[in-house]
């Protein structure tokens, strides 16, 4: 027993330095990233990169530039483009991955070729994507001129500098919209926890759902975060990119589907084949269920990769394109471009809290189960 | 499993519905490949023109004269940072596939308190947006001297590494039996020793998906290489976006960039796919 307590020694001895790395490398960085975005830091130009900068606090007036300023139209802009960019990015790569999945799944002739070919672009670089697809999406060519080899009249979309944009709704209402959702998802949760008996969680979840309402009816209306109204939405510079990053991560949604598929029992398939199940009916009864977790666990791994593309988009639209960027983008431009580190900082932080919002649940769950039997 | 004889009486139909089937599947698969192989094409016949046939109403005709020239030419502009990418690629990798192993052996093996906590703490960094880090991770290369190094982008490959490359290795590990090591251990074996004659040998496979993933993932990352790099050290992503990125560039130069850039992770997966699926499984897996 004394021998082991020393090899257990030896164990903490070699994570130790990792353990310090990443501590020093995520959580100290983060913690300072917090710090910085805190204070005005480079927004005196003077005092940017001067050897010691004077480094005023200044709570969270960054946050409330970036969210209320009239200079940072830009950013908000960014943030709507990555919803959008998230929601199409992610139904498009479990689209495509799941039917290239039950296609290859019917073991067709040739199928480590078809693989190859549908997986290829996850081992190249975003940038390397990046500049294909820019070229592809040319106002006069590439992608534009397509349906001319059929006869057809070329295309005339301006793909990435489009300045058109759809689904538009003022910047003011977005507490409203925000109180309407999250309201609506809180009356859910009650509902399905009443019809569970849950009393608490009910009367909380419940309670809750009013309150946002309440504010949303008496309060919210009044809301106004700009002065005048500001118009965001879908942009449509932002469809060519969403291909892309579709062209290139779908084979990814496709080998996890093709992984969980392997992994269903042929006995399964058989019983529902006895049961007198149509293949369709195999697959909405056994398949898909089975498939469940599969696609909780993309759509976690996709939406965090959604709100960090930076590569993508920079190697595609450029750094000035303001109709296709996001977040991600804006933060290094404005940090390492301009030299506003505290604001930089804020959109690192902001950025931050939305990936944390997807991946905390993620880990916490992907660890319970373990921590018992451990 | 379809040539299994069907104890029903209704063979012909399904076999025609079936013969139908496989033709629809096929015809999905051909659909499906186009799309994904179209921009390669597209890449090969801009790539392979020579600047004064680059038109973008004639972009999508094969070239009439191959000019093969443009790769020598791409190669002028970008052959030194691929060299720099080569040589970050594969120190960083090497560096965190011993990191991860010993990790990983470390957590599997030798189970303790909060082991478990630990090593969700330490995930949790593979999943941050570096722009969170991005800032105070400059300050602190800058400080250290390796600002405009490449060892400062090696520091930061190397470290933010760390979680995928433990998790791989401790997902592998935990499928070697544990009799193995106890067996050991009673033979008086400690630590080391078991990490040297039980588990280093039989970790092949693991290495092999660790530097796949790592060399990939190394060779492609653009952030840190456009943050933490100056014109001598700057790896082939950043250089690839510089050639594309000008306004007056002919467009066979990033084409024919493109392709050198994607070539050495392109290879690595072909010749090597099955274990670039693997580690691209274990970022969402349990293994």
């Amino acid at each position: 027993m004394k021998s082991l307590s020393k090899d257990r020694l030896w164990a903490i001895a070699v994570l130790t330095p990792s353990i310090i790395l990443v501590g020093i490398f995520v959580y100290y960085f983060i913690g300072r990233t917090i710090y910085v975005s805190l204070t005005d830091w480079g927004n005196d130009p003077a005092q940017a990169l001067a050897l010691n900068p004077i480094i005023r606090w200044v709570g969270l007036q960054n946050y409330q530039e970036l969210f209320t300023g009239f200079l940072q139209g830009r950013f908000r802009q960014e943030l709507v483009n990555t919803l959008f960019f998230t929601v199409f990015f992610i139904l498009g790569c479990l689209g495509v991955g799941l039917g290239l999945a039950l296609i290859l799944d019917r073991n067709p002739k040739g199928e480590g070729l078809w693989r190859t070919i549908f997986l290829f672009p996850m081992s190249l670089s975003f940038i390397v994507t990046g500049t294909i697809w820019r070229w592809m999406l040319q106002p006069q060519g590439g992608v534009n001129q397509a349906p001319t080899l059929l006869g057809g009249q070329p295309s005339t979309f301006a793909w990435l500098s489009s300045n058109d944009s759809v689904l538009k709704f003022d910047w003011n209402a977005l507490p409203l919209i925000t109180a309407a959702v999250v309201g609506a998802v809180l009356i859910v949760v009650a509902v399905r926890a009443a019809r569970e008996g849950q009393r608490t969680r009910t009367l909380v979840a419940a309670a809750c759902a009013a309150l946002l309402i309440l504010w949303a009816v008496f309060i919210g209306p009044n809301v106004r975060l700009l002065a005048a109204p500001e118009l965001h939405g879908f942009n449509l510079a932002m469809i060519g990119i969403i291909i892309a990053a579709v062209w290139q991560m779908s084979g990814y949604t496709m080998a996890l589907y093709l992984a969980g598929l392997r992994g269903i029992p042929e006995e399964l398939r058989e019983a529902a084949k006895v049961d007198g199940a149509r293949d369709a009916q195999m697959y909405r009864y056994v398949i898909f269920p089975l498939l469940s977790p599969i696609t909780l666990s993309a759509m976690i791994i996709l939406g965090h990769i959604s709100l960090k593309i930076f590569d993508l988009v920079y190697a595609m639209a450029g750094s000035d394109n303001i109709a296709a960027s996001v977040p991600a983008l804006n933060m290094y431009l404005t940090s390492f471009r301009q030299n506003q580190f505290a604001l930089g900082a804020a959109i690192g932080t902001i950025l931050l809290i939305l990936v944390a919002f997807v991946i905390v649940p993620y880990l916490a769950n992907q660890f319970k189960g373990e921590e018992g039997h451990a | 499993m379809t040539a299994l004889p069907q104890p029903t009486a209704s063979t012909a139909p399904s076999r025609r519905a079936g013969a139908a089937g496989r033709a629809l599947t096929y015809f999905l698969l051909v659909v499906a490949a186009f799309f994904f192989l179209i921009p390669i094409y597209l890449v090969f016949a801009t790539a392979l023109k020579t600047p004064d046939a680059i038109a973008l109403p004639t972009a999508w005709h094969w070239p009439a004269q191959l000019n093969w020239a443009s790769f020598a030419e791409a190669w002028d502009k970008v052959g030194g940072n691929m060299l720099n990418s080569l040589f970050l690629a594969v120190v960083a990798t090497i560096l965190s596939a011993l990191l991860g192993s010993l990790n990983g052996y470390a957590l599997s093996k030798w189970r303790f308190r909060g082991a478990n906590t630990l090593f969700a703490l330490m995930l949790f960094g593979m999943f941050i947006p570096y722009q969170a880090v991005l800032i105070p991770l400059f300050q602190f290369i800058k400080a250290l001297g390796l600002y405009g190094s490449i060892w400062g982008l090696i520091l930061a490959h190397v470290v933010y590494g760390i979680p995928i490359t433990t998790l791989i290795f401790r997902n592998f590990y935990a499928d070697v039996p544990d009799a193995l090591v106890e067996a050991a251990t009673i033979d008086g074996a400690g630590f080391w020793e078991i990490y040297a004659r039980v588990i280093f040998p039989i970790s092949i496979p693991g290495f092999v998906v660790v530097i796949i993933w790592q060399f990939t993932q190394v060779w492609n990352e653009f952030l840190f290489a456009a943050t933490l790099t100056n014109t001598g050290s700057q790896p082939v992503t950043y250089a690839l976006s510089q050639l594309a990125g000008g306004q007056a560039v002919s467009w066979n130069l990033p084409m024919a960039g493109a392709i050198l850039a994607a070539l050495p992770t392109l290879i690595v997966y072909i010749v090597l796919g099955r274990y670039f699926v693997r580690g691209l499984l274990a970022g969402s897996v349990k293994g």
